[in-house]
């Protein structure tokens, strides 16, 4: 215990006491209480664990929460918040997911992207996604989505 | 899962002080840079530090810079950092296609440079291009400063020719003036894997070659006898083939759960063998371009 870290989830401002043990995903699920990042494997494999970073994506597993002292974090939950953000209108319209584990990981990998790069090309798209692992729908809807998402003006 | 053992974490403000909790704790501390890797051996229990100094705070680790022909990368400097940066894609692009094959977009704004070349595992992604350029690797202990060529680096799995108390503070790349290079790395599929097999070929003008190897011995390792061969040649099918026929003789794979190793060792001499006719063509500059797919 005993290390004072302020984070910033979502607009929201957090002043934790944190043992340095605690990871991100820890800290964000248990204590912020923001519950879209998932504890998948683990190991930075899976990406069921990502958030933005400074508007980065990160594996939050992987991710001490000291590290993240005086960072802006961005959850699914904030992406969300002042109403469906175009991507993921984009991925409703393309029916993208089953299960929806890995969605939020997805839908931030994909905010990423298309900050940095507004109309990616497929090849962007799957290099975005890579890392997001989806056992449900073999990709092609989603990796679509995404596409139509860069053909907005 | 959690990490189950207490440290204590440290972020020093300078490298004096850095180097004084390494000094202080020896191997009881461990150092944070990117965490990739480091957390999840935490996790898994492969290492257990009572320090952890993180080296975000410390100024003057991070960045590519440019200077007198030779680039250098900070401690900090992430695969991410490889793949933005202008100045690698106009002088080293073939850094930015490694950096490309590492992992995903979320570990590559972590996982630095220099975090690959210390964690040293056989796989790693870093040192075939970083060996083929013959890279040396800046460090800080309480001796003071020294360079260590990245030929003497690698001492075997997770072993480096780092010293007690020692601190990685970047890489030099000497720049090999006009060349064409090549990183190819073999997974069980595409994004993300570990590899099975790499190859980093540099071909530099007057028919010299640079070949370096990765995930097919215990460290990643030059080739010299394939460059001694190569060398003077022509790439036509015959020096191709001479060269494919002396990978058996150089790697020393394992079988392990991402392939047999026999399976790498064919894919090796494929992997040469396109590596080379690729790098070739980027030289003459009718080769693909950096970051096609080849395999």
């Amino acid at each position: 215990m005993g290390h004072r870290v302020t984070l910033r989830v979502n607009g929201e401002r957090w002043d934790l006491d944190l043992d340095p043990a605690e990871t991100l995903l820890e800290v964000l699920r248990g204590r912020v209480g923001a519950k879209s990042p998932k504890v998948g494997c683990e190991r930075g494999d899976c990406g069921s664990c990502t958030v933005l970073l400074n508007g980065q994506t990160v594996r939050s597993c992987l991710v001490l929460a000291v590290e993240a002292d005086g960072a802006e974090i961005t959850t699914l939950e904030g992406v969300g918040a002042a109403g469906l953000a175009p991507v993921q209108r984009a991925l409703l319209q393309h029916n993208s997911f089953q299960c929806g584990f890995c969605a939020p990981g997805v839908v931030l990998s994909a905010v990423e992207l298309l900050a940095e790069h507004p109309h990616p090309s497929r090849h962007q798209v799957q290099e975005a996604l890579a890392g997001n692992l989806c056992r449900c729908t073999g990709y092609e809807p989603i990796i679509q989505a995404v596409l139509a998402a860069g053909e907005e003006p | 899962m959690t990490i189950t053992r207490s440290f204590t974490y440290v972020k020093p403000g300078s490298l004096p002080e850095a180097l004084a909790l390494l000094a202080e704790h020896g191997r009881g501390a461990a150092v944070l840079a990117g965490g990739t890797d480091l957390v999840s051996w935490m996790r898994d229990d492969l290492v257990a530090p009572e320090v952890v100094v993180d080296l975000k705070g410390v100024p003057g680790l991070g960045g590519i810079a440019l200077v007198n022909g030779t680039l250098r990368l900070g401690a900090l400097a992430t695969f991410s950092d490889l793949l933005r940066s202008p100045v690698v894609a106009a002088a080293f692009p073939v850094l930015a296609e490694m950096a490309g094959t590492v992992a995903s977009v979320g570990i590559r704004n972590r996982a630095t440079v220099v975090g690959n070349l210390c964690s040293a595992v056989p796989s790693n992604d870093a040192g075939p291009v970083l060996l083929a350029a013959g890279a040396s690797v800046q460090v800080s202990g309480p001796q003071g400063e020294r360079t260590i060529a990245l030929a003497n680096w690698f001492l075997g799995p997770r072993r480096t020719a780092l010293g007690r108390g020692e601190l990685v503070t970047g890489v030099s790349i000497p720049l090999p003036g006009p060349h064409g290079g090549c990183y190819l790395k073999l997974g069980r599929y595409r994004g993300e894997d570990l590899a099975q097999a790499s190859v980093a070929v540099l071909v530099l003008p007057e028919r010299r070659y640079r070949i370096a190897f990765g995930a097919v011995a215990p460290a990643p390792f030059r080739a010299a006898a394939i460059e001694e061969y190569l060398a003077g040649r022509s790439l036509d099918d015959t020096a191709l083939a001479g060269a494919s026929d002396l990978v058996p003789g150089q790697i020393s794979p394992i079988t392990d759960l991402r392939a047999s190793a026999e399976y790498r060792t064919h894919l090796c001499r494929v992997m040469l063998v396109r590596a080379l006719r690729a790098a070739a063509g980027r030289l003459a500059g009718d080769g693909p371009a950096y970051g096609t797919r080849l395999l």
